[in-house]
């Protein structure tokens, strides 16, 4: 699947891993469970209007704070289809990368995208297109390494590959 | 070109003679790490990589310490799973209520992490390590599980910025202080996928517990690892937890470093953060009349038997403010044992504190101190985000143990120098 796309969900810099998914509710890895929260801490109505193959847009440093995997987890069990922000944090990122949430870093796109606005984006060449506005833009390309374990479709399966290798 | 500290060290675990900015690696691990909320997943995922067990139950530790002792039946069940986990595989750092404490208190005091070493965990703070001089740095659960199989993980290698402390510390000031300054300068993405190299004549005279404060919250500055040279600081402490034998690595004085920012720590007065970030740091003297409802003493980030003593020293002969809940939390079971040893609970619990066992918990608003709505704490944790401690309209306010004592016996944010 590498066409995929919805609404924007617009928020700002700095969204930390706990208003992704607040620590009250790490008792439990139920991926279901986890979305049913999502965001809830900045964003209460976000679980009631988030549809299937929504975007999430976030500013600069999106995810910082605790390694909690659960929270690309929430995101993507929430049906978010992929997260573009100005930057990542770094534990984020690769969490979002080994989980199979695809992630792309577009500072311009970022800036401008509104929320509600129809994006439509292209992982395969990171082609970030907002039908609402009228305009696309160019995603960071990801380095060639990690460009193996999104093709393996996470860590998971890479690992097991270089497992059944080795 | 000569390589910092953090190269040298990711160079030697992967097997190359030199490493440089930006580069992959697969680097071989001396030790991983999860906990009670991060492990579960990562048992979980190791199960979908199907590797037959371990790839050295040696180097793998669990602990509980985060729902602990377990708060409700989920956790209880998270709990379980890791435990009967660590049995079948024969993990052989696995440790329970009672036995531990704190994941970044608790594996220093144990001698499992040492200079020159590579260490991941699933925890954001792993990066505390670094003030062994050894590279360590949190990563998600199912990275956890990858190195669980594989025994390495991948990494890219970090530039470095370059720290360096000089002048004498003022009164009461301390590890806390420094980091959550330089986090002030910084902001919270000032180091993001960097490594911070702690230097400088004030880090070279700075004790171990400290140098772990400062290396434990290089992460708020979005860093991939806080890391100090190994010295004869280092030496002291390892001889003091272990008889291993390691590397001590150092930075060149030919290596290259992205930036350096100089602090002169003798204009730095004690700090606090304000909510809803760890960069809203100021001098504690310009941050205003902010009452408080509670006062929290522990963490990985200071739950330290120094941390415990500087707060016993400001709440020796004093009672807590009427309206003010103090709980202090050491770290591991030796610091809480020590506290007791040397008098340090009877002073806490005499001054109207609670004095609990071991837990994460209301660092992270998990249990043990959580906030009600429009509530106030201080505390000598790492985190002020929103909702960090409970709910979302609750504010909380980073400090270190001289600060958060002082503030619990007059009510509102102050220094110790305000008691009479």
């Amino acid at each position: 699947m590498s066409a995929l796309g919805g609404r924007v969900h617009r928020y700002g810099d700095n969204v930390n891993t706990d208003v992704i998914i607040p620590a009250r509710y790490l008792n439990t890895s139920d991926v279901k469970e986890l979305a049913a929260h999502c965001m809830e801490d900045i964003d209460a109505d976000f679980v009631r209007s988030v549809r299937p193959g929504d975007v999430i847009v976030g500013g600069e440093n999106f995810g910082c704070g605790s390694s909690r995997e659960h929270a690309p987890l929430a995101i993507k069990g929430a049906g978010v289809s992929c997260v573009i922000a100005a930057s990542f944090a770094r534990i984020f990122f690769r969490n979002a990368i080994n989980v199979g949430l695809p992630v792309l870093v577009c500072p311009q796109a970022a800036a401008e995208a509104k929320s509600g606005d129809e994006l439509s984006v292209d992982l395969t060449v990171g082609l970030i297109e907002n039908t609402t506005q009228g305009k696309s833009y160019r995603a960071e390309p990801f380095p060639e390494f990690l460009q193996q374990i999104i093709a393996a479709g996470g860590l998971v399966e890479y690992t097991k590959r270089r497992l059944a290798a080795a | 070109m000569g390589m910092t500290i953090t190269e040298k060290i990711l160079a030697a675990h992967s097997g190359h003679d030199e490493v440089r900015v930006g580069q992959f690696i697969m680097a071989k691990l001396d030790l991983m790490l999860g906990n009670d909320i991060t492990a579960p997943i990562a048992i979980e995922e190791f199960g979908k990589i199907g590797a037959p067990k371990l790839a050295d139950k040696t180097r793998v530790v669990l602990v509980a310490d985060h729902s602990t002792p377990n708060k409700d039946i989920k956790s209880a069940e998270q709990c379980r799973l890791m435990r009967e986990f660590s049995r079948k595989q024969g993990v052989e750092h696995f440790f329970d209520v009672g036995r531990g404490g704190v994941e970044h208190a608790l594996l220093p005091e144990e001698g499992l992490v040492a200079p020159g070493e590579c260490v991941i965990g699933a925890d954001s703070h792993t990066c505390t390590y670094g003030a062994l001089g050894a590279f360590a740095t949190g990563v998600g659960s199912t990275d956890l599980a990858a190195a669980m199989a594989t025994g390495d993980c991948w990494l890219r290698v970090p530039e470095s910025i370059r720290v360096v402390y000089r002048g004498a510390l003022k009164p009461w000031v301390g590890g806390k202080d420094l980091i959550l300054h330089t986090i002030g300068i910084m902001g919270v993405a000032g180091a993001t996928y960097q490594a911070l190299e702690f230097c400088g004549e004030t880090i070279e005279s700075l004790p171990m517990a400290d140098r772990l404060t400062m290396c434990n919250m290089a992460i708020e500055a979005g860093g991939k690892n806080g890391i100090i040279a190994p010295d004869a600081i280092t030496d002291a402490y390892m001889k003091s937890v272990t008889n291993r034998r390691y590397t001590k690595l150092v930075s060149d004085a030919s290596a290259a470093y992205v930036r350096s920012i100089e602090i002169d720590c003798s204009k730095i007065d004690l700090q606090v953060a304000l909510p809803h970030l760890p960069e809203n740091a100021k001098a504690v003297k310009e941050a205003g009349e902010i009452r408080i409802d509670q006062s929290v003493i522990g963490s990985c980030t200071n739950g330290r038997i120094e941390d415990l003593r500087m707060a016993a020293k400001v709440l020796k002969g004093r009672q807590v403010h009427p309206e003010v809940r103090l709980i202090v939390i050491p770290a591991t079971q030796r610091v809480h044992l020590q506290a007791i040893k040397e008098g340090l609970g009877e002073i806490f619990i005499t001054a109207g504190g609670a004095f609990s066992t071991p837990t994460c918990g209301p660092c992270l608003g998990g249990h043990m101190g959580v906030l009600a709505k429009g509530e106030r704490a201080v505390a000598t944790t790492n985190r002020n985000f929103v909702g960090r401690m409970g709910h979302p309209e609750s504010e909380v306010y980073l400090a270190g143990p001289a600060v958060a004592a002082a503030s619990a016996v007059l009510g509102r944010i102050a220094t110790p120098e305000e008691l009479s």
